[in-house]
């Protein structure tokens, strides 16, 4: 627990003219939970893609310790590498579940999908673990020979999770895990993911635009504005005392209820 | 001895960009300590900074300047200026707080929100539920409610769940935030007698209480605020 899981030194992406993020600094320590929060536009999305490699940054370095505690640089790996690192060490939960699901294979074949891919070929071991992942979920076992073309969007969101979750990874990444959700099966959403986040003591980068889930959820929080990361700390000092102008307004454009 | 707790020359102010940079001092220099085992309680009227200054002491609240040192097993953190992690280290092993209002967690159960701390902490789950119903039958919190989640409560019911959650870690350094404001003459004695053997067994207070019998059977001392307080400029 003594060195970070992830160290991003300098991030800057550039579309062309257009900044994307710029000059944005991080470290994530084992079992941290991050939250990244800011309006549409201010670079969440992209800093996301650039520190889970989805992305290669236009400068800028990102470091990640892999299991054998050696801090290495994303972007000088190959490709095989990076894509061994995404499919065993790493989660990324998608805001829309269609895109990190196979959409026309079964529930159970999603989940176990990424089982086989680490090498796990027992059939009747990879069924199990995903029958018990579902029910972790809260996804019936009854459904898991369905696909999830049939799935409510909450349910596909939870299926997205385990997938994700099966292999055991050291950090996920979640872009608005929680959004386009109504509002019960948020609060459902979010119950689960803190729940799963405090048993299984992974880290965890968070995008989002909901201060309330970045509450409920993240230890810290960084708050970004056209591209660059304007304050940053613990969560609840950032959303109970903020400092920048910009944290201040969107602090105080919450809709209390 | 040294001191649990010790702030020195401790300066906030609040600056509300979205009121045109509008200043507004709390406290300035403000400087005091609290000795394990003992309870300081905060004096003064509403609106002078006693909240703020818990807040500050927990990391809540950022400071302008000066130290917060927080002691505990021979180490030695300033919560003013320590980074993000250190400080909720010491969350984790030394500083517990109890709100003056519970942040309702969506479908969580009341035994559940109790226990969290003590797991998060690394106890076995099924302990730390054992240790939540302890806690919560000493509050009188009726049984039936403890499967149910809080947001329901009454403002009474709501403050025992977190005055339970405040408690079952049994951390250091204490920080209670008018922990008895909706509690009834029996519940607020079963606070009164946990704060006690909390002293007794050297956890170390600072409060709010604004009810006079709970602050004269707690307190030690009484560090009045308002001498700290900064008269506001308009």
């Amino acid at each position: 627990m003594s060195e970070p899981l992830l160290v991003a030194d300098k991030i800057t992406k550039l579309y062309g003219e257009r900044v994307g993020c710029r000059d944005v600094s991080l470290d994530l320590w084992p079992g941290e939970v991050l939250a990244v929060v800011g309006e549409s536009g201010s670079g969440k999305t992209t800093l996301l893609n650039c520190l889970s490699a989805r992305l290669e940054p236009t400068s800028g370095t990102v470091r990640y310790a892999t299991r054998d505690g050696v801090a290495r640089d994303l972007f000088a790996m190959s490709e095989a590498e990076r894509r061994f690192l995404m499919r065993t060490d790493w989660g990324f939960v998608h805001q829309n579940p269609a895109e990190g699901l196979r959409m026309t294979v079964s529930a159970g074949a999603n989940v176990g999908e990424r089982l086989m891919a680490i090498g796990r070929r027992h059939y009747g071991g990879i069924r199990q673990a995903a029958t018990n992942w579902l029910e972790r979920v809260e996804v019936g076992t009854d459904r898991i020979d369905d696909d999830p073309r049939s799935f409510s969007g909450g349910m596909r969101q939870r299926l997205q999770i385990a997938r994700n979750l099966v292999t055991g990874p050291r950090l996920v990444f979640m872009d608005e895990p929680t959004g386009g959700l109504d509002v019960s099966v948020q609060a459902r959403l979010l119950d689960l993911l803190r729940g799963l986040v405090a048993d299984l003591g992974m880290a965890a980068i968070i995008v989002t635009h909901d201060l309330a889930v970045a509450r409920l959820l993240s230890d810290r929080m960084m708050v970004m504005k056209d591209g660059a990361a304007i304050e940053g700390g613990l969560t609840d000092r950032v959303l109970d005392d903020p400092r920048e102008p910009y944290t201040q307004l969107l602090v105080s454009s919450i809709l209390q209820v | 001895m040294t001191p649990r707790l010790e702030l020195r020359s401790v300066a906030k102010s609040f600056t509300m960009h979205r009121r045109g940079g509008l200043h507004l001092p709390v406290v300035a220099d403000l400087s005091f300590s609290v000795a394990p085992g003992e309870c300081v309680v905060l004096g003064g009227p509403s609106g002078i900074g006693k909240s703020s200054i818990l807040k500050m002491v927990y990391g809540n609240y950022a400071v302008d300047r000066g130290e917060i040192l927080v002691a505990n097993d021979n180490t030695v953190i300033d919560v003013a200026s320590a980074g993000p992690r250190a400080v909720l280290a010491a969350r984790q092993t030394t500083i517990g707080y109890v709100s003056q209002f519970l942040r309702v967690v969506p479908r969580v159960a009341a035994r559940d929100i109790v226990a969290e701390p003590l797991a998060a902490a690394g106890v076995e789950r099924s302990l730390a539920r054992d240790r939540a119903e302890v806690l919560l039958r000493r509050l009188n919190l009726p049984e039936r409610l403890w499967q149910l989640p809080p947001a329901t409560f009454s403002g009474g019911e709501q403050q025992r769940v977190n005055v339970a959650r405040g408690f079952i870690c049994g951390r250091p350094l204490m920080l209670l935030d008018e922990p008895t404001a909706s509690l009834d003459a029996a519940n607020r004695q079963v606070v009164i007698d946990l704060i006690g053997e909390a002293k007794a067994a050297g956890t170390s207070f600072l409060g709010i209480f604004h009810d006079e019998e709970v602050r004269d059977a707690v307190a030690d001392r009484i560090v009045d605020v308002a001498r700290f307080a900064v008269p506001s400029a308009s």
